[in-house]
């Protein structure tokens, strides 16, 4: 069915394009009505967007799919280029299906200028979904800058009281890890038309330059410091609890299910392809590895003593995505695959923690963790959502937390031991970190009279949390259908990452040899 | 994709045992429960729903105003319903198994759980002796105390909760025990733990019973961790972590006593001790005494808790292998259950009592385990289960009694405090015999349940201490010594708490007294069923020679090492190991004496104590809780038990909380984020972005900035 409507042809530019004409529809419309629209909007790209799971044959082998190309910036070279993988398909799908929830999450949160609010929504939804199906360097930059105008405004108008620093916090920090990386894209492409005479941004054709160990070890840098900082890497995390803690419950939703993605994504994508001689670097990987631990040691530690529930949650991110960067340091197929399903778990349950807390803020119109207690007894529904959310994110077998987490470990575990061992003690501080607070909010005695008028779940909020849990314990039992479809493109990466060998110098020279005769030919 | 539909049919292609033996339905047995959960979770959301309204309306919701709703009678059939199901199904395999000569297990896949790279665990069950002897306690001794709790919880607002996640419970131990690799232990695993959680927790507005919660699932994670561990490293070794395929291949794989077996099994002593309270992570299953008492019956002493026991009897080949880890278990075992049994003397709390009673018996089933006595150790816990999952029903229904007393009596006296008690007897006949028959059964007394089993655990030592090339030899006659000092101890606490209980005067007051009863009809006949379990339990194992000697009526006990020979194929690699390297074993405990001359001198050591006991403390006054003394000295010591929590918050929790606070404070707020703020200060003097967001006009400005880029993006490429 799929294919007679050519439905792979379309649909990556539908998932793009259908936002942004949503955000000017949004625009257009009455403010009172902004909220509808831009869920019907969201919610018929997520539709269309289900399709993909189909569309996406792995048995094709991990390259791209679905791909298609227009000529943008002809001198440069620089195309409007689309194709999925096994690894972007689902941040693809992770996104389409988190936007919706997030914008009927707002309903009641956002009070002030809707229409701007929800076509920001609609427009961040443009970014990511680009920056996920971008197979062209300069696309993907544009997108992932794109990406940064709307969180900076969502953040920065309907945020809390300090939302200004942390807007500009958020800004300046990103801003700045991006602008290295467009040093480094822009030697690449130099280097590419140096070496090879191509002018391309296309991932494939970047793929080709024979980069020397140097050069890499640079570029790397450039490029991991920009993912680092969006991941959030130990010590690059402390915009995201301000963030966070700032930002409206959508805002934060999205920004921690998807936005945070985009920097391991970054990781899979470049730092390993592009790089492979210094991503399998012993110096780089124990650097990886260490600050992965760290963050996910340190980041439990600092959560368990978090006063706001919001900065607590916001603390758990840091340490799941050093699940993630360990993970993808592994280099071993369990290790990508389990940190690629970190990534997905990670989204949806934090999305839910983050869209639960905003529902206890929208009732009390605090998160302080010591304000709250007994709501189990007034909320119940609220309560059981919370808890199978929380256990979710502890990593509770037989739930996308536990999946991730263990294949993840396990890859770890295979490569670095004692890395291994430090990293699963994670483990028991999930527990320390989730634990008493879920026992502080919603367990204890019911003493504070502002407490008993807590409301429980509306319809509304049943309608938004209902899939993420089901997803979250679907993905639990049964996680073969995703890591079968991201297999092939993992295993490509590492294939990529461990045959790759230095470009020796004969090599470099006969390579611009060539080029030279070539160009000579031409003219 | 694989198409698996119904998970009640078998999926093609997995790798299944090819068996003479075909099993019926196992996966409705795992199944029954979960659908049970659904239906008590749905009720009980729906009830919580209107309870809440309540509350919020400031009072609390009657459901059993006219009659009770049906949230609260739907419970009382569901509950116990699928788990008679899931008992008569595992009757019905168990009785199929026993005519099948069964060699191989029996393994069934219904469909690939986590497929990547070389990695593949299928979502597969396996049936085999050790795995249906689980079962069978799960689903029977389950079933009875489900029937218990509907007397036990029908009047707590919260009863369809209770048997949701009673329910879901016994799906957790079920998928635990029915596994077919240690990744699907683990769900179970940590799944009994999260109910265990729940349970402990389950009247949670009180703080108390949510922090023991909470206490036992981060103590439990610590073992989890171990667990985790272990399994990376067995797949570091085979490329595969299903039981078939590591066991098959261990002997051959494995040095004997090499550091890498040794490591693995030491990971999973760590989770066996979480799991099973043992030293040094006993801490959290006394404080889980806060969950309702069946809770306490089914989880905390019976069924998951004995879950360590299992996990080494089914890794016994691995167990076997490892000289070193196998006697650090016996050890651990040993110390837990002399150390308990002295905590245990001198608690009034007859629940707490109970609790280190628990953790006491389950050193035992440890030290058999840890001494290669695997089908002793899982005789054990099947005794155990019986005597235990009673005592815990009984004090239940005394408490039930005495808190009506208390109620009447309108006193605030602690319902649980064995001081308040004394003289029940007279009110409770039925729980009062049974009561003693466990009493005598955990005591060791021929010819009840515990007798065997504990008495086989205690000789097994003594053989091993003098096996012909045993490693640390003298460290196992330690152990033996240690075994039988903390059987006499059991023998006294045990009769100390009935004296307590049932005997002597009634201290409740006269107004109270009146309202004491014996417990319903749904109470007393699972009390009644585990007392005759009690009582004949022990005689499905009988030792050829204490079956030959006037111990088994020469030969009068039925069925002579009945279990030994039906866990033969579980444990038969294990016992291969331990031939191979151990040479036989001694024929006389270490002091000389053969077992029949140990039996006897047991039996009558421990019935010596209780009588001795039940005469001293029978003639003494107890005073009342309000009225007693503060202990001193030494009884101050063991009631405080030893102090173990106060310095694991002195020396662990403690320094971790400062430890974050300081990480919090100074690391992430005053260097990290200060070093980061004087960047960016530096940035915003430049003022740029700083003024954009202080127009006042930042709508229109978001507005037309985005516009902005759009149109350049557009431009640059159409």
């Amino acid at each position: 069915m799929l294919s007679a409507l050519a439905y792979e042809s379309w649909i990556l530019h539908a998932l793009i394009w259908l936002p942004l004409l949503g955000t000017f529809h949004v625009l257009w419309a009455a403010e009172d009505r902004a909220k509808w629209l831009a869920l019907r909007w969201s919610l018929v790209v997520f539709v269309l967007s289900v399709g993909l799971w189909w569309a996406y044959d792995p048995a094709l082998g991990g390259g791209y799919q679905l791909t298609s190309s227009l000529p943008w910036i002809a001198v440069w070279g620089v195309n409007y280029a689309l194709g999925l993988d096994g690894i972007s398909l689902f941040m693809v799908l992770l996104s389409t299906f988190t936007t919706p929830l997030a914008i009927l999450g707002s309903f009641n949160y956002i009070k002030k200028r809707q229409k701007a609010f929800y076509a920001l929504m609609l427009l961040l939804e443009v970014g990511v979904v680009g920056v996920f199906s971008a197979v062209d360097l300069f696309l993907f930059y544009v997108f992932f800058e794109l990406t940064l105008v709307p969180m900076y405004f969502i953040i920065g108008i309907w945020g809390g009281e300090r939302r200004v620093y942390a807007a500009i916090k958020f800004f300046l920090y990103t801003a700045f890890g991006s602008l290295l990386m467009l040093v480094g894209i822009l030697y690449i492409y130099a280097r590419g038309k140096a070496l090879l005479g191509v002018t391309s941004f296309a991932f494939v054709d970047l793929l080709q330059i024979p980069l020397t160990p140097q050069e890499q070890m640079w570029l790397f840098g450039a490029f991991a410091l920009a993912f680092a900082i969006k991941v959030p890497i130990f010590p690059f995390h402390t915009w995201l609890p301000d963030a966070h803690v700032e930002a409206p419950t959508p805002g934060s939703v999205v920004l921690a299910a998807v936005l945070l993605k985009m920097g391991t994504y970054g990781f899979v994508r470049f730092l390993l392809p592009f790089f492979p001689l210094a991503a399998r670097h012993p110096n780089v990987v124990t650097l990886m590895l260490t600050l992965g631990v760290i963050g996910i040691i340190y980041a439990a530690w600092v959560a368990a003593v978090q006063p706001d529930a919001k900065k607590l949650v916001a603390y758990t991110s840091v340490a799941h995505m050093g699940f993630v960067v360990i993970g993808i340091f592994a280099l071993n197929v369990n290790g990508l695959q389990g940190g690629l399903l970190v990534m997905i778990s990670h989204g949806i349950s934090t999305g839910a923690l983050f869209l639960l807390i905003g529902m206890l803020y929208e009732r009390r119109h605090t998160r302080l963790i010591k304000e709250f207690g007994g709501i189990g007894r007034v909320a119940p529904w609220l309560a059981t959502a919370f808890v199978i959310t929380a256990l979710v994110s502890i990593g509770l077998p037989g739930t996308s937390g536990f999946v991730g987490e263990f294949l993840t470990l396990l890859g770890v575990f295979e490569n670095h031991p004692g890395v291994g061992i430090l990293a699963t003690s994670g483990v028991i501080f999930a527990a320390y970190y989730m634990l008493p607070m879920v026992q502080s909010v919603f367990f204890n005695a019911l003493e504070k009279p502002e407490n008993r008028e807590v409301r429980d779940l509306s319809r509304r909020e049943v309608v938004i949390l209902a899939p993420m849990i089901a997803l979250m314990i679907v993905i639990g039992v049964h996680p073969t259908p995703l890591l079968r479809r991201m297999e092939p493109s993992v295993q490509m990466v590492l294939e990529r990452v461990y045959a790759a060998a230095p470009p020796s110098a004969a090599l470099i020279e006969s390579v611009q040899e060539e080029t030279v005769e070539t160009v000579e030919r031409v003219e | 994709m694989r198409p698996f539909g119904l998970l009640l049919l078998q999926a093609p292609g997995l790798e299944d045992s090819q068996a003479a033996w075909e099993p019926v339905l196992p996966g409705l047995i795992i199944l029954l429960p979960l659908l049970g959960f659904a239906i008590n979770g749905a009720l009980a959301l729906a009830a919580a729903r209107k309870s809440a309204d309540a509350v919020r309306a400031g009072r609390e919701f009657d459901f059993f105003g006219n009659g009770r709703a049906v949230t609260h009678t739907l419970p009382t059939w569901v509950g116990p319903g699928v788990l008679l199901l899931a008992f008569l199904l595992t009757v019905v395999n168990f009785v199929g198994m026993l005519g099948a000569e069964l060699h191989e297990p029996v393994i069934r896949s219904y469909w690939s759980w986590i497929t990547t790279g070389d990695l593949n665990i299928a979502a597969a069950i396996q049936l085999d002796q050790l795995s249906m002897v689980m079962m069978m306690i799960i689903t029977g001794v389950g079933f009875l105390i489900h029937v218990f709790s509907v007397g036990y919880m029908q009047n707590d607002p919260g009863y369809p909760r209770y048997f949701a996640y009673l329910n879901l419970f016994i799906f957790f131990m079920l998928v635990l025990v029915m596994g077919a690799s240690y990744p699907i232990m683990f769900i179970g695993w940590e799944g009994v733990g999260l109910c265990s959680y729940l349970l402990i927790g389950f009247w949670f507005s009180d703080e108390e019973k949510a922090s023991a919660g909470k206490k036992a699932f981060i103590v439990n994670r610590i073992g989890d961790l171990g667990f985790l561990l272990a399994i990376f490293l067995l797949y570091l070794v085979f490329q595969r972590v299903d039981y078939a395929g590591i066991f098959g291949d261990a002997e051959s794989v494995f040095v004997y006593g090499g550091p890498v077996i040794t490591t693995v099994t030491l990971f999973f002593l760590l989770a066996a001790v979480g799991k099973s309270a043992q030293i040094p992570l006993h801490i959290w299953l006394p404080d889980a005494m806060a969950g309702p008492t069946p809770v306490s019956a089914l989880i905390h002493a019976a069924t998951m808790v004995t879950a360590g026991v299992y996990l080494v009897v089914r890794s016994s080949v691995l167990f076997a292998l490892a000289p070193l880890s196998s006697a650090v278990v016996a050890g651990i075992g040993v110390l837990t259950a002399l150390f308990a049994a002295t905590v245990a003397l001198r608690q009034q709390d007859i629940k707490k009592v109970l609790a280190y009673s628990t953790v006491s018996q389950l050193g035992f089933m440890f030290l058999g385990v840890g001494v290669g006595a695997y089908t002793a150790g899982i005789f054990h816990l099947m005794t155990h289960a019986f005597f235990k999952a009673l005592l815990f029903l009984g004090a239940g229904a005394v408490i039930h009694s005495i808190q009506h007393a208390l109620h009447h009596s309108n006193k605030d006296w602690d319902a649980q405090d064995m001081r308040n008690m004394g003289g029940l007897r007279a009110y409770m006949p039925i729980t009062w015999i049974a009561m003693w028959l466990a009493t005598l059964a955990i005591a060791g007394i021929w010819p009840f349940a515990g007798f065997f089993s504990k008495d086989e655990i205690i000789w097994m030592t003594g053989a091993m201490a003098g096996a012909e090339n045993a490693p640390y030899a003298g460290l196992y006659t330690v152990y033996w010594v240690l075994a039988l000092a903390t059987a006499m101890l059991t023998a006294f606490y045990m009769t100390r708490l009935m004296v307590m209980t049932f005997h002597g005067r009634n201290r409740t007051g006269a107004t109270g007294a009146e309202h004491l009863h014996e417990a319903p009809k749904t109470m007393w006949i699972p009390l009644a069923i585990l007392a005759t379990l009690s009582v004949f339990g022990g005689w499905i194992n009988v030792t050829t020679d204490l079956r030959e000697s006037v111990l088994g009526g020469f030969g009068a006990l039925p069925m002579g090492e009945w279990l030994h020979h039906w866990l033969e194929p579980v444990t038969e690699a294990a016992h291969r190991v331990q031939e191979a390297h151990l040479g036989e074993l001694a024929h006389a405990a270490p002091l000389g004496g053969g077992e029949v001359a140990w039996g006897l001198i047991s039996t009558v050591a421990a019935l010596a104590v209780v009588l001795v006991t039940a005469r001293l403390l029978g003639r003494k006054e107890v005073p009342v809780a309000v009225e007693d003394a503060e202990p001193t000295g030494l009884s101050r010591i063991l009631f405080n038990k030893w102090y173990v929590d106060e310095f694991y918050h002195r020396w662990v929790v403690d320094p971790v909380l400062t430890t974050s606070r300081v990480l919090w404070r100074i690391v992430d707020t005053r260097i990290i984020d200060g070093a980061v703020n004087l960047v960016g200060n530096a940035a915003r003097a430049i003022g740029w972005l700083g003024s954009l967001l202080q127009t006042g006009q930042v709508n229109t400005y978001a507005f037309f900035f985005t516009l902005g880029v759009l149109v350049i993006l557009a431009m640059i490429g159409f």
